[in-house]
């Protein structure tokens, strides 16, 4: 479980923003760009410090800054897939998928098993020795996943995954990120722009405009017009 | 006469093109023909048997090692200095990046003095350092100092501007994955960039190996000790011309292999892209 609440003074607005995410539910979260979804992401993976934070995951406290406690990104054991899936280039798929497993020094026969186990997943095993450089942007997704899956992250976070991903690629990936999030039983935040989006992966879905919390509720329940600055 | 809006079109372009190819024509004559006729001035097997000259290969000998010292220098300090540098704020950092290219801009003799009121036996350190009976000015290690002082430059901003310009999703994306900032920058932002970093490491051994006023200001001119390739040229052109035309070609011959690599780098890099 993902409890987070938020404040940072940004250029045009101040974020103030809550949010929590159930073990084994997706929550989408929607806005406009500049409406600080991806500061708010930032912020729970420890890239940004927030002026004042409380955020626990599954009860441990990964921010509060009354206390002064500001738990380092390498220490969060969050899984996150940045925009353009930020998949090393230089590197082959493996390398790629046991990167977080390497950095954090795990026993090289658990990351084996590992890197096996979550190519077999994410449909990329036959892609094992290629260098990401060269792959489609629906395969680089899926290694994305892979590489933030294998750490076996507390939450899954993905930024803008299905951008520039065609409709087969889109629609496997949402399967595959509903498939794992059910299976490993972890919260997962998904940030979009696009309403099918929402409705397609969502349990639940957020509004975010301007720093604020706009709406929350179930996708496809959603209003048509945020009635804070009126974007669609 | 007939009004140039009148004239046929073919003409029109004709004469574009006779510009074009005598302004192209006049640049590369001008760039191209003192080294021609510096390569056309000894015959190959003349040349050859040159290079056996003790001159020579003394000369060779200490601008390969001195310069290749200065590399691993400019490489090991100014990979991380650059690295830092482009990541994090700090009071002075224009003055800073001001500094980094100075060097570019000063006249190689007025840095060797710099170094000289700096370094040398009465100088402001130097007095110093000859306290207790060391000697940096007039010694190979000058010649290194003066090199990394003027070519550093080369490295430096090639460096800067490569990590500002790489995606900070790729460190930020490793951070999450667990990894320290000593595993990022040798994991992800060195091989990121490798290609630019080799690319400005050449150009600063390019540099490096054809310094000359700074070296000959702070390290003096002692045959197998400091007399480098380029200010052999300066000394043999006095007393044996065929020996300073024999280096001079040598260097011509290293400057078009390092132009080259740099050439193959970015192609490979572009291609990569």
């Amino acid at each position: 479980m993902l409890e987070a609440m938020m404040v940072k003074r940004l250029r045009d607005y101040t974020l103030d923003f809550a949010l929590s995410a159930k073990p084994g539910e997706v929550t989408v979260l929607m806005g406009v760009n500049g409406s600080g979804k991806s500061t708010t992401l930032n912020i729970i993976a420890g890239l940004l410090t927030p002026d004042t934070a409380s955020i626990t995951l599954n009860g441990e406290c990964l921010s509060l800054t009354a206390e002064g406690i500001n738990v380092p990104a390498e220490d969060r054991r969050i899984g996150y897939v940045l925009q353009n899936s930020a998949v090393f280039p230089h590197m082959t798929v493996r390398d790629n998928v046991a990167f977080g497993l390497r950095a954090r020094h795990i026993p090289r026969p658990v990351i084996s098993e590992r890197i096996a186990y979550w190519m077999e997943q994410m449909h990329i095993a036959d892609l094992t020795g290629v260098r990401a450089g060269n792959l489609s942007g629906g395969q680089k997704q899926r290694v994305a996943l892979a590489r933030a899956l294998a750490i076996e992250p507390g939450l899954l976070m993905l930024d803008e995954p299905f951008t520039a991903l065609d409709a087969d690629s889109t629609q496997t990936v949402k399967d595959l990120t509903r498939r794992v999030v059910k299976d490993m039983q972890i919260p997962c935040i998904v940030v979009t722009h696009r309403v099918s989006d929402s409705t397609d992966i969502g349990d639940r879905a957020c509004v975010i405009c301007q720093g604020k919390k706009e709406w929350e509720g179930i996708p496809g329940e959603m209003p048509e017009i945020c009635t804070v600055c009126h974007c669609a | 006469m007939i009004p140039r809006h009148l004239w046929p079109k073919n003409y029109r372009h004709s004469i574009t093109f006779l510009a074009a190819g005598i302004v192209i024509a006049g640049v590369t004559l001008y760039l191209a023909l003192p080294v021609l006729a510096l390569l056309i001035r000894i015959p190959p097997g003349q040349f050859i048997a040159t290079l056996q000259d003790p001159g020579v290969t003394s000369a060779l000998w200490l601008s390969l090692f001195t310069t290749c010292i200065t590399l691993v220098i400019v490489i090991l300090i100014g990979t991380p200095f650059a690295y830092f540098h482009s990541r994090y704020s700090y009071p002075g950092k224009v003055i800073v990046d001001t500094l980094i290219d100075l060097p570019l801009v000063l006249p190689p003799a007025v840095a060797g003095v710099a170094l000289l009121v700096l370094y040398g036996r009465v100088g402001l350190l130097g007095r110093y350092f000859n306290m207790f009976g060391i000697q940096l000015a007039f010694t190979t290690l000058a010649v290194i100092m003066a090199q990394i002082f003027v070519a550093s430059p080369f490295y430096l901003r090639q460096a800067k501007s490569l990590f500002e310009q790489l995606d900070p999703a790729y460190e930020q994306t490793a951070r999450t994955l667990g990894a320290s900032s000593l595993r990022i920058l040798t994991m992800v932002t060195v091989p990121m960039t490798a290609g630019g970093l080799v690319s400005g490491a050449v150009m600063t051994f390019g540099r490096a190996l054809g310094e000359f006023g700074a070296t000959i200001m702070f390290a003096g001119n002692l045959p197998g000790v400091t007399q480098t390739m380029p200010l052999a040229v300066y000394v043999e052109m006095e007393s044996n011309v065929n020996v300073g035309l024999t280096i001079s070609i040598l260097l011509v011959i290293i400057s078009f292999a390092i132009m080259i690599a740099v050439r193959l780098i970015q192609k490979r890099e572009a291609d990569r892209a």
